[in-house]
């Protein structure tokens, strides 16, 4: 049997290693994408304060240190049972909103535009923030340099620290806001909100105004029936701070909407042996294999999950897009693989709206930021919408609050089995002679990139990113062609 | 400025939790600056580029790499073996690289200990036939392989020559872009130095010392209200402080959160921990009837909280393997 390997996966903040195995026909037998780190978090978070945990988790990942930070500080919340004033509860969601913004400008930017705008086919040289630079010009380079900059001061500001925040206290935040501050925050996101429209109207022009690009997104090879998660408010618009947790089956139709207390009766995780990552499925469908439809357990998470599984949008330019994307994909659930770029963007726009809704309450500039805990801790959870999907923290202790055991379960690999599947399929579409061409092998890539997938994350269990080899191998095994990127 | 004139750069990883490789996006409009003048040659987490490109270059073809990430299995050992053979300079970039950081602390455990708490014990891992990651796996199609996890985290310095050290977790983006400066205009500091600052962070921050200095208890932040002025360490919080480099511009502090250590200890301290632990004892003065013992037996997991980000580094490197 041929297998091909791509190693590495660059521009991904993790590391991944993809074999194809071909048949005696050239076609694809399988496909398997390895996560090869592992890093033990659960276990050295054992005979920690939980309280100190909040400022530990997020070296879980350096890409997504806010939404550790939240979900560990909204986990201390309920293991000390103290409720956080309405001031912090507005900055903790106004900083998360902002971090959210400032997060998907790196995806668009630095990470996927590359490979819409730049082009699939453009040399791997040219395939970055640089190729992007040369294509749409300094000006806009700058703009978009600008903006980012900008939004790491305000994080600094906020949580003390761009990356690793330390401001989340159970029960609160360490330090508010004055009211001018506020209002140059809400100043900040009024543009914000101009450039997320104007990221929209890039992606807009340059990828959507092109039919070959459309051609792709709404095709076969980037495609997969699944169930879809997300948090929601009470009217079920997606949330990334707070709210129930809701899912949907391939049809649309609702098919779980739950408290995040109560995960553990709805989500279960398999090991299988050839990955340090675990595969999480619906407890309720259960595990039938890496595969699609209704009968599997697989769902997806992050922008298309969220999107799917939610009525749409509570700020109202996202939710105008919201309707054009679901319009022009052919309703909803769209379980178009690439459209993750496009609601990605859709939530770009609603970060930068609801920062500046928060940022424009008086209430989030208001005095009273904490309440101190009293209750003796035993069992907390804490949930918030990381970027890459829904995120599970939860800490048991002993009465002096020491951490006993602690249970993760990471954005990313809410998605592990939906990648892998994304990735099959793709290479099945795709090599038909045993013979891959390179731009081949980036389009297998970007199955895999749409899901914008955080392995540092995933594998919240060892710290390292490795990028990605993909093997392709012959029906013996032998390895036909390794492809390192 | 001609193209032969370039420098070359490379950023690394490995094991890391990749803030340090995008802090160094943080840098901002002197990315401009910086691409202007060199070539960034090898980037896995921005930019396309093959491991084999590495290996065909010259012994110091690379100007400069940033080293990012501490060192926890074999592909991390002979990476760095390799990138530090390919550069002219080698920066140990990041507390993890430097110290061993957050992920030393399962120098406490093994490797065996940490898997099996994440596959078998955990309460939504449902693994009745107790299946384990395997280093090699007969799959049907064909065999498969992944790495051996290694008991021990090590530091950069512990495995290969290391040049310069930037501390943080991660460096600051003003650190950043010093060390930057630093490499474009060639005016780095003298070989094996530190670049941050020297002193200890009680020297930037600017919470207010009244000179009450006299630990009774110890309170964690999140049991007690902070004063917003003054000294934290004064409030009974630990804070790393006195026995951790300045550089950082006492981000922690300035949102009223003590530090935790994340610089490394300042010039002339071995082991951050002992000297955070002598500090503490010397102004820790116990209130009538209570000895010195009873309020140190307040201190939650001294351990975790005087070695947070050096344990790998330091004298103790990691708790005894019992096999
Ligand atoms: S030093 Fe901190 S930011 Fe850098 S890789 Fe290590 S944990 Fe991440
Ligand atoms: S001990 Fe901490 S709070 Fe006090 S002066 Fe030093 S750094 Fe500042």
């Amino acid at each position: 049997m041929n297998k091909i390997t791509i190693d590495p996966v660059t521009r991904l903040e993790g590391h991944g290693k993809i074999d194809i195995f071909l048949n005696d026909g050239g076609e694809v037998e399988n496909a398997y994408f390895q996560v090869p780190e592992f890093r033990g978090f659960e276990r050295f978070c054992e005979g920690r304060p939980a309280g100190e945990l909040n400022r530990i988790t997020p070296r879980i990942c350096g890409v997504c240190p806010w939404a550790h930070h939240m979900a560990s500080t909204k986990c201390l919340d309920d293991l000390y049972k103290v409720e956080p004033p309405p001031t912090a509860k507005k900055l903790r969601e106004m900083a998360y909103s902002i971090y959210s913004f400032y997060d998907k400008i790196i995806n668009f930017y630095f990470l996927a535009a590359p490979d819409f705008v730049v082009g699939s086919d453009a040399p791997a040289a040219e395939r970055n923030i640089v190729g992007l630079i040369n294509r749409v010009g300094v000006e806009i380079g700058k703009k978009v340099i600008a903006t980012y900059k900008d939004s790491q001061k305000l994080l600094e500001l906020l949580g003390g620290r761009t990356i690793h925040p330390v401001w989340g206290l159970p029960g609160g935040v360490s330090k508010g806001i004055t009211d001018e501050q506020r209002k140059e925050i809400a100043e900040k996101c009024r543009e914000y909100v101009d450039f997320a429209q104007y990221s929209i109207g890039i992606f807009h022009d340059l990828v959507l105004a092109e039919k070959k690009h459309v051609d792709v997104i709404v095709g076969d090879v980037y495609n997969m029936k699944s169930y879809y998660m997300g948090l929601v408010d009470e009217d079920n618009k997606v949330n990334f701070y707070d709210g129930h947790i809701r899912v949907v089956d391939p049809d649309g139709k609702e098919f779980a909407r739950f408290h995040p207390r109560d995960y553990m009766d709805h989500i279960e995780e398999i090991v299988l042996p050839w990955t340090y990552l675990k595969f999480p499925y619906l407890k309720k469908v259960g595990w039938k294999g890496i595969v699609d439809g209704k009968e599997s357990g697989l769902y997806r998470v992050a922008p298309l999950g969220r999107l799917n599984a939610s009525d749409g949008m509570a700020t109202p330019l996202a939710q105008k897009e919201h309707d054009r994307m679901y319009d022009t994909l052919g309703g909803k659930p769209a379980h178009h693989t690439l459209a993750f770029h496009w609601a990605r963007l859709v939530e770009l726009l609603y970060s930068a709206e609801r920062a500046l809704e928060l940022a424009e309450d008086a209430e989030t500039s208001g005095a009273c930021i904490r309440n101190v805990p009293e209750n003796t801790p035993s069992e907390g959870v804490g949930v918030v919408e990381a970027p890459r999907g829904t995120l599970f923290h939860h800490f048991w202790t002993d009465e002096n609050g020491i951490v006993r055991k602690v249970n993760l379960i990471v954005a990313t690999g809410n998605n592990y089995g939906a990648m892998c599947y994304s990735i099959k399929r793709a290479a099945s579409k795709l090599i038909k002679d045993g013979k891959p061409g390179p731009e081949l092998l980036n389009m297998v890539e970007m199955a895999f990139r749409a899901y914008d997938p955080c392995l540092a994350c995933a594998t919240h269990t060892l710290p390292g990113h490795t990028p990605l080899i993909v093997t392709i191998r012959d029906s013996k095994g032998e390895a036909l062609e390794v492809v390192e990127r | 400025m001609s193209d032969k004139a370039k420098m070359k750069i490379g950023i690394y990883w490995a094991a890391s939790c990749g803030g340090c490789d995008v802090v160094t996006t943080h840098i901002n409009e002197k990315i401009l600056d910086l691409i202007e003048v060199a070539d960034i040659v090898f980037w896995p987490c921005a930019m396309d580029f093959k491991y084999d490109d590495l290996r065909q270059m010259a012994d110091g073809e690379m100007d400069v790499c940033l080293f990012n990430g501490a060192i926890r299995n074999s592909d991390h050992e002979e990476l760095a073996e390799l990138i530090r053979k390919k550069s002219k300079v080698l920066i140990a970039f990041g507390s993890c690289a430097c110290f061993g950081g957050i992920p030393g602390l399962s120098n406490v455990t093994t490797a065996e200990e940490s898997i099996r708490r994440a596959y078998l014990e955990e309460p939504t891992t449902l693994n009745p036939e107790k299946v384990l990651p395997r280093l090699e796996v007969r799959a049907p199609e064909g065999d498969l392989t992944l790495p051996r996890i290694w008991d021990t985290v090590h530091t950069l310095k512990q495995v290969v020559d290391v040049d310069y050290f930037v501390p943080g977790c991660p460096p600051t983006a003003e650190l950043t872009g010093s060390a930057v400066d630093a490499i474009i205009s060639g005016k780095l500091p003298p070989a094996g130095s530190v670049i941050a600052g020297n002193k200890a962070l009680c020297d930037e921050c600017d919470k207010v010392k009244k000179n009450e200095m006299r630990m009774i208890e110890f309170k964690a932040p999140w049991e007690t209200e902070i004063d917003p002025e003054q000294c934290l360490m004064e409030q009974g919080i630990v804070c790393s402080g006195p026995a951790t480099r300045s550089g950082c511009g006492a981000q922690c502090t300035k949102v009223n959160m003590p530090c935790r250590g994340c610089f490394g200890p300042p010039d002339g301290v071995e082991d951050q921990g002992a000297a955070l632990l002598g500090a503490i004892a010397s102004v820790v003065s116990p209130p009538a009837g209570k000895s010195i013992d009873d309020v140190f037996s307040g201190l939650r997991d001294p351990l975790g909280l005087f070695y947070r980000f050096s344990l790998a580094d330091s004298m103790l490197r990691r708790t005894k393997i019992s096999k």
